[in-house]
């Protein structure tokens, strides 16, 4: 297997492992790693598409989607965990309640 | 360089900077923040619509790099309605907000008190949302849509959130955590498709005509990431609190626009870039938006709050737009251009009436402060306005003439007996029927003659006058057919 079949690989398990775990993980800053982990996969398998012209040398296209895909994950992260943290002042727990479990705490 | 080239870069700039000047604070700079958002975005998709109908279709390479190494923007008939759609009901849902919030818009830009969060922050949540809107339907390349639907989803998201309770923050909460992990699966397909093919042109692609493996499992992750922010059936669990619990404009935002945006994205991929993909697919997301209609509209008639059913309606209405697939796409046949017609003007006509039926619940829930629907009864005699926009509204969504519901459904039923597929027809009558059961329902209790219950609010006038004018407008939108499905043939399949 060569270097970037590898990389391909290894972002495609990063990526069911992320989504495993925001599937079947309740707190909710686990689903935030775990959706960042998700990310992670995907700018893997971006970074490994030697896709354009001589395999020997790197595609800038990947590398410039990969840059802006961290900003907009960074955002994304800090606007989760800050209402991660509403969700904790609000019902004093970080899980997402079941539906109609509110009426219970209040 | 044109002058559609530069309203398109406005389109998105315009409202971006608005929301930079709302965020200064002070009921003035939200003012003007909403005044410069809605004025270039009429203007915006009024010359756009001049340009795309004399040029044909639009491209424009930003700072003049063009694709692939640069971004490219593209515009034909179809992203000039579903533009034309956003800045007609973003313009009255605008002023609307400057009304539903006016106690509380704060006179300076100091620090204003907890619970009037709503009053300060939809108007720059509103205009970034607007501003991500108008880029999803002017992007040429996948990575473009990919970064504005984020912006889309965040915005959406902290739109729930602005009622402060628990519920609105847990509803927020799940709607952002479906909506980030629908980006990753997006991003996921993008990344699949560029590892093919070294493209994210989305015109480059189409001409590389994918089909293969790797390129069919793109479309899949990318079709159900989009799928779960476009809340289709079975994926639909998150929409009714979210759309419930936000403001009553910020509902209408979302119900009619926000879900709209994904829904661009996956026309664009299953018609533009697949052409079709294969008939078992168009297939399945037909079935899937058959359960949607049916479902949703069940549990339209099971609900007590009036913002929930309006909510589930929605759920119930995008089935419709799903239901286009396998009529667009018949076995080995050419695409239906009356299916493709229909489905995008029940897409247009289903944003202007629901945005009108959402902000005339919230007069009506302001008025009585309550959203329960018994709660509503004698609404009509008191606020008879925003009665006759609810109806109107309900009408439209129900498709009776002459309204754009009826024109959409009309057309989708002519496509599915031109391809001899009678069953979908029978499912739109279905729908039909159960749509007029659950406005009738409502309207009921609204016309109940009543003793004035106690602590009932009078509104601001703008309030009932920017809904009774989208309700007046989706059932008038029938009589304009022509020239809307002449715009949306533009660039269409089969046009």
């Amino acid at each position: 297997m060569t270097a970037l079949g590898l990389y391909t690989f290894a972002g495609a398990g990063l990526f069911a492992l992320g989504f495993w775990a925001v599937a079947v993980r309740a707190h909710l800053v686990w689903k935030v790693f775990a959706i960042n982990i998700m990310g992670s996969g995907v700018f893997l398998i971006l970074l490994s598409t030697p896709a354009r012209g001589d395999p020997a040398q790197a595609d800038p296209v990947p590398q410039a989607m990969v840059l802006t895909g961290i900003v907009v994950a960074v955002a994304a992260t800090a606007v989760a965990l800050g209402m991660a943290l509403r969700v904790v002042a609000r019902t004093g727990r970080p899980f997402l309640p079941e539906e109609g479990d509110l009426e219970t705490r209040e | 360089m044109t002058g559609g080239d530069i309203w398109s870069v406005l389109l998105v700039l315009a409202p971006t900077l608005g929301a930079l000047v709302a965020l200064q604070g002070g009921g003035w700079a939200i003012r003007i923040g909403l005044a410069l958002g809605a004025a270039v975005s009429a203007l915006g998709s009024v010359a756009l619509w001049v340009s795309v109908a004399q040029e044909g279709v639009l491209r424009y390479a930003l700072g003049g790099w063009g694709a692939p190494l640069g971004i490219e923007l593209r515009i034909d008939g179809f992203s000039v309605a579903m533009l034309a759609m956003t800045a007609l009901v973003g313009g009255a849902v605008s002023l609307y907000s400057t009304g539903y919030f006016r106690d509380l818009l704060p006179q300076s830009s100091d620090e204003v008190p907890h619970g009037e969060r709503g009053a300060r922050y939809f108007a720059p949540l509103w205009l970034l949302l607007w501003g991500a809107l108008n880029g999803v339907y002017l992007s040429g390349d996948l990575f473009n849509l990919y970064v504005t639907l984020e912006v889309m989803g965040l915005a959406a998201a902290a739109v729930v959130t602005l009622a402060v309770t628990s519920e609105a923050t847990v509803a927020g909460m799940r709607y952002l955590m479906v909506s980030l992990v629908g980006s990753m699966l997006f991003l996921l397909g993008v990344a699949l498709l560029y590892a093919n093919y070294g493209v994210l042109a989305l015109e480059s692609l189409q001409a590389a005509g994918p089909s293969g493996g790797l390129p069919v499992l793109a479309l899949a992750l990318m079709t159900v990431g989009l799928a779960a922010k476009t809340a289709l059936f079975p994926l639909h669990g998150w929409l009714p609190s979210a759309h419930a619990v936000a403001p009553a404009p910020g509902s209408a935002i979302l119900s009619a626009l926000v879900v709209k945006g994904s829904f661009y994205i996956v026309v664009r991929l299953w018609v533009d870039l697949y052409g079709g993909g294969s008939r078992g697919g168009v297939v399945f997301l037909g079935v899937m938006g058959g359960a949607a209609v049916l479902w949703g509209s069940l549990m339209c008639l099971r609900q007590v709050s009036l913002k929930r059913l309006i909510a589930y309606s929605t759920v119930a209405q995008l089935g419709y737009l799903f239901v286009m697939f396998p009529l667009l796409f018949p076995a080995g046949g050419v695409a239906n251009t009356d299916a493709w017609a229909g489905g995008i003007y029940h897409a247009l006509s289903h944003a202007v009436a629901k945005s009108a039926m959402f902000l005339a619940a919230g007069s009506m829930t302001v008025a009585v402060a309550k959203d329960a629907i018994p709660a509503i009864s004698g609404t009509a005699h008191r606020l008879p306005m925003s009665f006759l926009a609810f109806g109107l509204g309900g009408l439209g969504l129900a498709g009776i003439p002459p309204s754009g519901g009826f024109i959409a459904k009309w057309l989708l039923l002519r496509s599915a007996v031109e391809t001899g597929q009678w069953l979908w027809a029978v499912l739109l009558a279905v729908g039909g029927l159960l749509t007029v059961a659950y406005v009738l329902m409502v309207l009921r209790y609204a016309l109940e003659r009543t003793e004035p219950s106690e602590g009932f609010q009078p509104v601001p006038r703008r309030m009932e006058w920017a809904a009774l004018g989208l309700a007046l407008i989706s059932v008038l939108l029938g009589t304009r057919a022509v020239e809307v499905i002449a715009l949306i043939q533009l660039g269409g399949p089969g046009g």
